[in-house]
């Protein structure tokens, strides 16, 4: 079924969305996203305008269509209104103080309803198919192609265009990226931002057009945001985003063709309806783009909420187990203790809810507890590592106690938070600070010295208030 | 913004129409011209109110969002109808189900990207946005290919054709906006704070999850109601009719009302113009009538218009600019007098007569000053002032009788003048004084700041300089200068 004219369609395809994407990328860093959409409809007007003064000064005939001196015409009112729209755009922000989305949104409609009724206006003089011109199909180029060859004019077009952005992007890349992300340092450093700034107008409108002309505005408005959106949620780095986003731009297209050929048939065919054996690419591309986004805000490594929810559930559970241990070992402690000697401990027992078994479970696996069910009890190894929570615990409390003046009730939360994240080296560092303290503030044990040392050197600092 | 007008306006007298036809119309005696005219008018009003909210949440685009978003609906539920039962996928109702189900999972796709990962609102709009839209051309290729997928009566949803508008059509406006506008008056209180501090209202208790999606659900429902009309322009009525509100008024309330008032105007002047012109399609003029409101909004808007920002900046450059001249003439004049009279500046200042107290003192000392007369030079050597400006200042003092002129060069304070000049120079000594000694700013660096804040001490801050500076500067006397002048 994939014949060698789908293979020159899904690369036409592929090379105006990637050359979309360049541009794009930068638009999204910018938060002007929504300038894509606003400029697909502004090119109507200068279009229109472009071709009505083009037909008034006699430059071309009453058609629209065809000839290469109606494509410069054409490619240079819309690249006008293009940068047209930016400007008012920002007067009206900068003059009326209007917040940015509104400002675009009142003259992106303004210029748009002017070119629908430019349209009306003069379809009596001359002919202009605004379809034909503003919104090609991606079926249909395979139909144009250069001389002889089976190259299609289009795939041509968007090629120069992609390599031009590209040469583009390699010798402003650092321009770039500083007017984006630090507009007033770059400017501070001498950077025109707001020439950069026209210049990406220019580039995206120079672009966009190009796009229009050969793959329509469908596809368009999708591949130059949604690429770099998916890419931005599975990179940090600039450059990994921009090629990421190229790499999707061209996938999602090629992916967009098959999905156009094989869907109707095994899609609606099964559903009854016979009769339906063709289906739109650019649609099929924008749906695949779409996936993709989907796919990248669910499972990104750093931050699909998938894999986050997974991180943070698994996280949980690690705590979960420690403080078993801890519970373990407390109570441990408390049943040595000499009766009477001792305020009275309050017993917490290891959680009998469904987590805390799995918990339980899950340390006798380690062989950090043995026993049955219900009643646990530390092992060797187990006795260890407990030791090192509570000894972080301990140790953070008396850190807290002697540098923040905070009453003594409120050191064992802060504490229960912190000792799952204290690591060996840092709990020796604190214990130096503190001099090596052998209990806690509410007068507990500090572990990992025996009692006796401790014992001896509170004696030797002359402190008689003891716990064994 | 007037190249809309002119363009437009042109054509217009073009086609200009027989005069009692433009009478018929606008005294509305076709039944077709009423019934545009109420669908139309209801839905600029309501639009107005309801994108009033969207522009405070900074959600203004979030209509031309649901606009796309809709297309995939209307063909879902085109396709629908067809397989339940064939020729009946066309009902209006049905179709704006479909395009308010789709649209409304828009809104909450934009809002479950933004609420739960790092990507910016507009890049979650766009995105939104163009998977829908695409979806949607996926689904009308289909229609398309269908024995009885014509699309006549699909096409509509995208240009939308108010001229065509039926009655049936405004009795669905009718009951659409009925339900959104009492809504949103019902809900008025919630809707603001929920628009102006989201955070705010959640802390009060309020339910901001369940306001917000019943703001979208109002914001869906209208854009819809009118696509079938107006068409993707619907956007432009649910934009520009608060945003030029906005140039108008500072309260919430006021700014809705005349929201809608914009809305509705443009509505009926846009209607009007393409019901006497026949060319002018409806929801294209419709939007730039909204565009021409905008724009006289901007200019001439009470609030916020830049001709009235420009008013307002120029009088206060004239004040500041009188204020400075006379503070010089007196400080010129005062450096005089001290001299001549070898008085020294001492704590009591330069009250020359220190007999006398109060009022007279004033008047005393205001005659004095009105005697001397200072030439332009001096002035120049005060201040680094261009020959314009202190030509300017000059004449506008003397407009306004603070000064006058004594010879081809100087010029005189009046009495009048004179007490002004009194008063700024106090304000602004009060003020260093003030930075000395409770700001424990150098002498040396003080003058520049007064210069800049003197001009809008209110009478409550003087006294207030008053009260702290009691025990160094009595009542009704000018201290001297706390740094050489």
């Amino acid at each position: 079924m994939w014949t060698e004219l789908d293979t020159w369609t899904a690369l036409t395809a592929a090379l105006a969305a990637m050359a979309c994407t360049v541009p794009g990328t930068f638009l999204v860093l910018r938060r002007q996203s929504m300038l894509g959409d606003a400029l697909s409809h502004t090119v109507l007007p200068g279009i229109v305008a472009a071709f009505l003064a083009a037909y008034w000064l006699g430059i071309v005939g009453p058609h629209s269509e065809g000839g290469s001196t109606m494509h410069f015409v054409l490619l240079g009112g819309a690249v006008a209104a293009g940068l047209l729209t930016a400007c008012l755009t920002e007067a009206v922000q900068r003059f009326g103080r209007v917040e940015n989305s509104a400002a675009l949104g009142v003259i992106y409609t303004s210029l748009f309803a002017l070119g629908l009724l430019m349209v009306r206006l003069y379809a009596d003089d001359v002919h202009l198919d605004a379809d034909c011109v503003l919104f090609g199909a991606v079926e249909t180029v395979v139909l144009d192609t250069v001389g002889d060859s089976d190259v299609p004019t289009a795939a041509v077009l968007n090629g120069v265009v992609l390599i031009l952005n590209l040469l583009l992007l390699a010798v402003c890349f650092k321009e770039l990226r500083l007017t984006t992300f630090d507009p007033d340092l770059a400017t501070s450093l001498g950077l025109n931002s707001t020439f950069v700034h026209y210049l990406l107008m220019a580039i995206t409108s120079v672009t966009l057009v190009a796009a229009f002309q050969s793959v329509g505005a469908i596809l368009v408005i999708t591949v130059l945001v949604a690429p770099s959106v998916a890419s931005f949620l599975l990179t940090e780095r600039l450059h990994v985003m921009i090629a990421l986003a190229l790499l999707i731009a061209g996938g999602s297209a090629f992916a967009g063709h098959g999905l156009a050929l094989w869907s109707p048939r095994a899609i609606f065919g099964n559903l009854g309806f016979t009769t339906v054996d063709d289906s739109s690419t650019a649609g099929m591309t924008a749906i695949v783009c779409g996936m993709v986004f989907v796919l990248a805000f669910l499972f990104s490594p750093r931050r699909g909420i998938i894999v986050q929810t997974v991180r943070q559930s698994l996280l949980g559970f690690r705590i979960l187990c420690e403080d078993c241990l801890g519970i373990l070992y407390r109570s441990e402690e408390a049943n040595s203790r000499p009766t009477g000697t001792e305020e009275p401990f309050v017993k917490a027992s290891v959680p009998a809810t469904l987590r805390g078994r799995l918990a339980c479970w899950r340390l006798s696996l380690q062989g950090f507890v043995a026993g049955t069910n219900g009643t646990w009890a530390l092992t060797d190894s187990g006795r260890e590592h407990a030791e090192h929570l509570i000894r972080s615990h301990r140790l953070w409390e008396s850190y807290m106690a002697r540098h923040f003046s905070l009453p003594d009730d409120h050191l064992h939360e802060a504490a229960h938070r912190v000792e799952h994240f204290l690591d060996v080296p840092m709990v020796d560092q604190l214990e130096q600070e503190l001099d090596q303290p052998g209990l806690d503030p509410h007068g507990r044990l500090i572990p990992g010295r025996s009692v006796k040392e401790v014992t001896e050197a509170n004696h030797s600092e002359g402190e008689s208030d003891l716990h064994p | 913004m007037f190249l809309f007008l002119i363009v437009f306006a042109i054509p217009a007298s073009t086609f200009a129409a027989e005069s009692n036809d433009i009478v018929r119309v606008l005294t509305l005696q076709d039944y077709n011209t009423r019934v545009v005219l109420l669908g139309t008018l209801l839905l600029g009003v309501t639009s107005g109110i309801v994108g009033t909210f969207m522009l405070l949440r900074r959600q203004a685009l979030i209509g031309d969002v649901v606009s796309h978003s809709a297309l995939p609906g209307v063909a879902i539920a085109f396709l629908i109808g067809e397989a339940v039962s064939p020729g009946s996928g066309r009902s209006l109702h049905w179709l704006l189900t479909g395009a308010a189900a789709t649209g409304l999972l828009s809104v909450v796709c934009v809002g479950i990207i933004r609420r739960y990962s790092v990507v910016k609102p507009d890049a979650a709009m766009a995105t939104v946005l163009g998977v829908f839209f695409g979806f949607g051309a996926v689904l009308f290729k289909t229609v398309q290919e269908l024995p009885t997928g014509n699309q006549a009566g699909l096409q509509q949803f995208i240009l939308g054709s108010a001229s065509t508008m039926i009655a049936s059509d405004v009795a669905i406006i009718a009951k659409a906006t009925a339900v959104v506008l009492v809504l949103s008056l019902l809900l008025f209180k919630e809707l603001s704070i929920l628009s102006f501090d989201e955070d705010f209202a959640a802390v009060q208790g309020w339910p901001v999850g369940m306001l917000d999606l019943g703001l979208t659900g109002l914001v869906v429902g209208i854009t819809v109601i009118g696509l079938e009309s107006v068409g993707i322009l619907m956007v432009a009525l649910l934009i520009t009719p608060p945003t030029a509100a906005r140039f108008w008024t500072d309260n919430f309330a006021r700014m809705t009302l005349v929201a809608a008032a914009i809305g509705g105007a443009s509505a009926t002047v846009g209607c009007l113009l393409s019901a006497i012109v026949p060319k002018l399609a409806g929801g294209p003029t419709i939007v730039l009538s909204g565009t021409a409101f905008f724009a006289l909004s901007m200019l001439f808007g009470t609030r916020r218009g830049i001709v009235q920002g420009w008013l307002r900046h120029a009088a206060n450059r004239r004040r500041i600019g009188r204020d400075d001249l006379l503070r010089a003439m007196y400080e010129i004049i005062e450096a005089r007098l001290v001299s001549a009279n070898d008085q020294s500046v001492t704590e009591n200042g330069l009250n020359i007569s220190s007999s006398l107290s109060g009022s007279e003192a004033t008047e005393e000392e205001s005659a004095l000053f009105a005697e001397q007369a200072v030439q332009i030079s001096e002035l120049f050597n005060h201040r680094s002032w261009s020959v314009r400006r202190v030509r300017q200042v000059i004449a506008a003092a003397e407009r306004e009788g603070t000064v006058r002129i004594d010879s081809e060069t100087g010029w005189r304070l009046t009495r009048s003048g004179a007490k002004i000049a009194r008063r700024a120079v106090r304000n602004h000594r009060l003020w260093e004084m003030y930075l000395i000694s409770h700001a424990e700013i150098a002498p040396s660096h003080v003058d520049r700041d007064a210069d800049d804040i003197e001009h809008v001490l209110g009478a409550e801050v003087i006294e207030q300089l008053e009260q702290l500076l009691a025990s160094r500067v009595p009542a009704a006397i000018v201290p001297p200068s706390p740094h050489p002048l």
